[in-house]
């Protein structure tokens, strides 16, 4: 009876997916969902407790922080510090203009070039921004989507150039141009002739760069742009499967390009319950992979994933603070069985990282893999009680949402109509009211708060004025001497091609090598395309 | 109140102005958004058009000044006296010259959706 009524005074913990949380959990909540619970193993279908039999202690997942800011050659110099100081991969910050597919003298570029990353026009910055690294020791992550046709283009011509391989190239583009429609608005054409440049890089690496990344779908931004961690997964899993079935219509045969394709996860929140997204999303994964289908090869069934940062779950208030947050973000991402972590530095909510705090991101997961034996067995957490339970519990809560963009006529009609940002707009406004009224907390900005708090001991990174005209005036000078016949050339063959349907990276390539700009081969789409006209959603 | 939301230059960070957007809507106003990556033209144009009560810029890149400085210019070139907003990612030290710019208030970093709604409906009763 006292159990009983102990039991009624206890507050109903929910978690931010709207999930319930037990106090206690037992064998049989873990076994109620996945009667297979005992016979799981990593590197075995269905991948629950990770892609590899032996994980970390095999290979440590890659440090890649995303960096990059002004011109190529400060960018270069930011990467050999991070390489210097035990980075083992790079992640590329290009700046709005670059992303936009503008060059940098373009009017709507004032004031923009070279501040959010680096300012790319021609492949002459690309072999400014890569000199002195070895590219096939480090691999290289670009976070670029509208212009990832162009820029995947300059680093196969760099790459070429080199006298590299191309069949043993690695590295990643981000290049999930569907979730910029939802998060991240750096979108150019619409929304199906975005998809079809995308399934263009999809196809062509699965030819000629087959261990090459092509995409790395994001539930990442969608997350960050307010989506719940349910709707995260189930977002990305329906966009990741509109390029499958793309790449599919083309005759290409999964297991050809479906281990090339990766993810891209956010960590913030509730810390188990991000644990069991990921176990549980890892499930589901495999499973569509291979019962819709049909794959053979176990690594098309991997959800590959990049994981560790959370911008939105820094604060601005008592900043030092994050760098707690984001050491337990690393952790959940080590737990989850990452491959590549990236970790938000505790300056990055608001500003470019200094080197002070790109450092300390770094540090973060050398301390947890070098000293705290984070890697020393695989899927530390596999067999407890709550997180099993939890697991099985994501793997159906995601499975739901996906069925329901089914409804919604499936993912791509979604984000045309606008009824994905509809819903992700309105998740975030529900959070932003339940932290208002303090039913979420937020420690430093809601509670726990400094009085008369001018705690701002951030320092904002400088932007430079002068590296931009520098940047222009190297524009014009690459203009200025290029073979025009042999641009010309590759322009027209690049707009034959993309009127006629056909796929465009080769056309890119040819033009990248004659030195056209990003501005020009992005005008020639947009002149066959035309540009996305966004539905005005909130 | 009638309100136009913007988002002038290329940033594509648009969580904190459709926040923004609900919470206006919720108290009662009438709001008006541009959608991502429109020029002042463009939103100095919409303004002349919708004749709102307020003008809101949200700025997230850093390109703050250079964008409120044309902000402020065209304005005044078109003698509108609507009062304009700015939020975003700000650094307190360039509020005073946002405002210098023409700007009624500039928001730094870490400014609440509760609070930038209370000064809004401020305006309406001055």
């Amino acid at each position: 009876m006292s159990q009983h009524k102990a039991k009624e005074g206890i507050k109903k913990v929910y978690l931010e997916s709207g999930l319930e949380v037990k106090p206690l959990y037992t064998r049989q909540d873990a076994l109620a969902g996945n009667p297979d619970l005992d016979a799981e193993r990593p590197g075995e279908y269905p991948f629950t407790r990770g892609i590899h039999p032996l994980m970390y202690r095999q290979r440590p997942f890659t440090m890649r922080q995303y960096a990059g800011f002004g011109s190529p050659e400060e960018t270069n110099q930011r990467f050999k510090f991070l390489i210097n100081n035990g980075q083992t991969g790079l992640n590329v910050a290009f700046d709005l203009p670059t992303q936009c597919g503008l060059d940098s003298d373009d009017p709507r570029a004032l004031g923009e070039v070279g501040r959010v990353g680096m300012a790319i026009d021609t492949l002459s910055d690309f072999e400014t921004a890569f000199e002195g690294i070895d590219l096939e020791s480090i691999t290289v992550s670009m976070t670029i989507n509208g212009s990832a046709l162009v820029m995947m283009a300059m680093f196969f011509a760099l790459a070429e150039k080199r006298g590299y391989d191309l069949a043993n190239l690695r590295g990643t583009a981000q290049n999930d141009i569907l979730k910029e429609f939802i998060g991240r608005g750096t979108w150019i054409f619409p929304v199906d002739k975005s998809v079809k440049v995308v399934v263009d890089t999809i196809e062509y690496c699965a030819k000629h760069v087959p261990k090459y990344s092509p995409v790395s779908v994001c539930g990442y931004h969608i997350r960050e742009s307010g989506a719940n961690p349910i709707q995260e997964m189930a977002y990305a899993f329906c966009i990741a499967k509109a390029y499958t079935n793309q790449a599919l219509l083309r005759g290409i045969d999964i297991d050809e390009f479906a281990s090339r394709l990766s993810f891209n996860f956010d960590i913030y929140g509730n810390f188990f319950e991000q644990i069991a997204k990921f176990r549980g999303g890892r499930r589901l994964w495999a499973k569509i992979i291979r019962e819709q289908y049909g794959a053979k090869d176990d690594s098309s069934c991997w959800m590959r994933m990049i994981a560790g940062g959370g911008g939105a779950g820094l604060t601005k208030e008592q900043p030092e603070n994050n760098i707690v947050r984001t050491a337990y973000y690393a952790l959940v991402s080590a737990l989850s069985g990452t491959q590549t972590m990236a970790l938000c530095t505790y300056d990055e909510a608001y500003t470019i990282p200094s080197e002070q705090a790109a450092q300390i991101a770094l540090r973060t997961m050398q301390i947890m893999i070098h000293e705290m034996g984070i890697g020393d067995t695989v899927d530390p957490l596999g067999g407890s009680y709550y997180v099993e339970s939890l697991t099985n519990e994501f793997e159906q809560a995601i499975q739901a949402e996906m069925a329901r963009v089914d409804g919604w006529g499936g993912i791509v009609e979604a984000v045309a109509s606008g009824k994905v940002q509809e819903a992700v707009s309105k998740q975030a406004y529900i959070r932003e009211k339940a932290m208002q009224e303090g039913k979420v907390l937020k420690v430093g900005q809601n509670c726990f708060t400094v009085d008369g708090e001018k705690a701002q001991t951030v320092e904002f990174h400088p932007y430079n004025a002068a590296a931009a005209q520098t940047q222009i005036d190297k524009l014009r000078a690459v203009r200025a001497t290029r073979d025009k016949q042999a641009l010309e050339q590759a322009l027209d063959h690049l707009r034959n091609d993309a009127e006629q349907g056909r796929n465009l990276m080769p056309a890119t390539i040819s033009a990248v090598k004659a030195y056209a700009t990003v501005g020009e081969i992005i005008s020639i789409l947009k002149s066959v395309y035309g540009e996305y006209q966004e539905p005005i959603f909130f | 109140m009638i309100i136009l939301l913007a988002k002038p230059g290329l940033d594509g960070h648009d969580v904190g102005v459709k926040v923004l957007a609900h919470a206006l809507q919720e108290a009662g106003h009438q709001v008006h958004y541009t959608g991502l990556r429109k020029s002042v033209e463009f939103i100095v144009q919409r303004a002349m058009e919708t004749t709102p009560d307020l003008i809101c810029l949200s700025i997230l890149s850093g390109s703050h000044l250079l964008i409120c400085q044309r902000m402020g210019q065209l304005m005044a070139e078109k003698g509108i006296s609507i009062p304009w907003l700015v939020g975003g990612n700000i650094p307190e030290s360039d509020l005073v010259k946002l405002e210098s710019y023409g700007a009624t208030k500039a928001f730094a970093t870490g400014t609440s959706i509760h609070q930038a709604v209370q000064y809004i409906e401020s305006l309406a009763y001055a």
